[in-house]
């Protein structure tokens, strides 16, 4: 996803000549043809990431188009005045880029992971929070993004995620994206968990229950339409999300759902818990822990609606 | 260019409504916007390149506060410079006014940033100097910290980043009145030596007695020197200056005057008529 990143961002700086990247000292090479083609517009920025949101403020408040970049918790949680004051107060359209995000840097420990970046930030208000799902949505999301008078926080995997789309689909912000229609159930992924929630509706097909998987990359605003039908639709609607079950898209469809008047089938929230995980291991194994599996998943919802074996 | 007795006089005139606006309102900090003042007209009055009537021009300088909780001296003074009617300063912290306690960002023309939370205006200005770069404009930013301002970490993340980029359009002064809410700033933390500390991390750093007009109005005005290194005016300061008994009188951090105390600071800043 970050090659993704670096790509697209390259590719909107040539048409958009506001397009300026702040780099919080990651991304070796990574952003080698975005600084040769525009020295101006790049700024490595060092390991000073209150600094660094701050001038994003200050290059909107002038007019440009600042991205922030640099690892999640980093890029949100360590300067989370910078983003609430400089950038959310001041409404200005800044794109905050936080690469590795959920569980991506598994092996490097909680002080890498950010499990709890969404739930803080979708609090602020004027923020647009977009988890793309995987390569084929970075660029259009940026784009998206680009398109708000305001600012949007873009959380990130790493590398190497499964392939959801062939292509760049349609992307709008703040409409889910259905990557696989189904009937009995609805599953909502956040970002590159919407991958898991593939393998679960396969899973569920095994067992006979058909399956519709959104990849609902907008988490604020949520698509509440969308939600209205899901919820009268549907035997269960279940979130997947690399994310704390405190605070991201869980809890979005549940406040939702608390505040709203209609059919209200069984939520079902997958998502890491309110722990960290300190222990050693791979992304994949802390997947397994947190029940972000898609046999896990689908155990979940079968429990939920009594299709239990 | 205004002359220089003048803005002794625009600066009288601006503490006297800034203690006035303390009593009717009853809000603080007014020692820390007393002791600004100076700063805030050399340079209002000086160097500054704005228009009040075409307050977003994109050529503009910026001047941001950052000690927002120095609020009425920068309201005064954008009202006394012509960027809006001075009646809406009676509107000062009144329910569903434009004016709170610290500045949000336009909440009237000229108010380039919202602040408040201390440590946020450097950064935001870095930001603007390099759009100003990138953009090929001649604007330069003025800063106005505080010394306790200076304890925020964010500000010394900016402090090594301006020289690294040579963003010598950039001028920082700091209200060096020795005082924070609760004790003097060179005890809690130690600043001292501020101007050598900024001077350490590669600024041009110079000390001026802030309420010397003359003084300050020559330190903001100077350009660049071609080294590209950003300037920092460490100006050293009296808490509540203009006023005899607020002077270096840390009370007047949250304290409010009475409309006897307003009476008398109007007298002593020669501008008795008492408004409120």
């Amino acid at each position: 996803m970050r090659n993704a990143f670096a790509a697209a961002i390259t590719a909107l700086a040539t048409a958009d000549e506001r397009i300026v990247l702040l780099s919080g000292d990651i991304g070796n090479r990574l952003f080698d043809t975005f600084r040769e083609r525009f020295p101006t517009r790049f700024y490595n920025c060092g390991v000073a990431e209150a600094n660094m949101t701050g001038m994003a403020a200050g290059l909107a408040l002038s007019g440009l188009r600042p991205f922030t970049y640099t690892i999640t918790p980093f890029a949100t949680t360590r300067v989370i005045e910078q983003i609430r004051v400089d950038i959310c107060y001041h409404d200005v359209p800044v794109v905050i880029v936080g690469t590795g995000s959920g569980l991506s840097y598994a092996s490097l420990g909680p002080t890498h992971h950010s499990c709890e970046d969404v739930g803080i930030l979708r609090c602020f208000p004027n923020l647009t929070v977009l988890c793309p799902a995987d390569s084929a949505e970075v660029g259009p999301a940026l784009e998206a993004a680009l398109t708000l008078p305001g600012p949007a926080y873009i959380r990130l995997g790493k590398k190497g995620e499964p392939v959801i789309h062939e292509s760049p689909p349609p992307f709008a912000v703040g409409k889910g994206i259905v990557v696989r229609e189904g009937t009995d159930v609805c599953l909502l992924g956040m970002g590159t968990t919407t991958a898991v929630a593939l393998e679960a509706a396969r899973e569920l097909a095994a067992r006979g229950l058909s399956a519709r998987v959104v990849s609902m990359h907008t988490v604020k605003p949520l698509d509440e339409a969308f939600l209205a039908d899901a919820f009268g639709r549907f035997r269960a609607v279940a979130v997947v999300e690399e994310h704390s079950v405190i605070g991201g898209l869980g809890s979005a469809v549940a406040e939702w759902r608390a505040r709203h008047d209609g059919p209200q089938a069984p939520l079902v929230a997958c998502g890491t818990p309110d722990a960290f995980i300190s222990a050693a291991g791979s992304q994949a194994w802390m997947r397994e822990q947190c029940g972000l599996t898609g046999p896990a998943v689908a155990a979940k919802i079968l429990a939920r609606i009594g299709n239990a074996p | 260019m205004t002359a220089v007795a003048d803005l002794t006089a625009i600066a009288a005139r601006i503490r006297a409504r800034v203690v006035e606006m303390s009593h009717v309102a009853g809000t603080p900090h007014l020692g820390s916007s007393l002791s600004c003042i100076d700063l805030l007209v050399a340079t209002y009055w000086g160097p500054l390149r704005i228009d009040p009537q075409h307050p977003l021009d994109p050529d503009r300088d910026r001047f941001i506060l950052s000690k927002g909780h120095a609020a009425t001296a920068l309201y005064v003074t954008l009202a006394e410079r012509g960027f809006f009617d001075p009646a809406l300063l009676d509107t000062y912290d009144t329910d569903g006014g434009a004016l709170p306690e610290h500045p949000g960002l336009q909440c009237v023309p000229g108010v380039e940033a919202a602040t408040g939370s201390l440590g946020h205006g450097l950064p935001i200005a870095l930001g603007m100097a390099l759009a100003a770069r990138i953009e090929r404009r001649s604007a330069r930013q003025f800063v106005l910290m505080s010394d306790g301002e200076c304890e925020e970490g964010s500000v010394w993340e900016a402090a090594l980043f301006a020289p690294a980029q040579k963003l010598d359009s950039v001028v920082v002064m700091i209200d060096y009145n020795k005082w924070q809410a609760t004790g003097r700033s060179d005890e809690i933390m130690a600043l001292a030596p501020l101007a050598g500390k900024w001077r350490a991390f590669g600024w041009d750093a110079c000390e001026v007695d802030g309420h010397d007009m003359p003084a300050v109005h020559a330190a903001v005005s100077r350009e660049p020197d071609g080294s590209g290194r950003p300037r920092v005016i460490v100006a050293h300061t009296v808490k509540g200056k203009g006023v005899s008994f607020m002077e270096d009188d840390n009370n007047w951090h949250y304290r409010i005057p009475t409309a006897d105390e307003v009476r008398k600071a109007r007298v002593e800043l020669g501008q008795p008529e008492v408004r409120a």
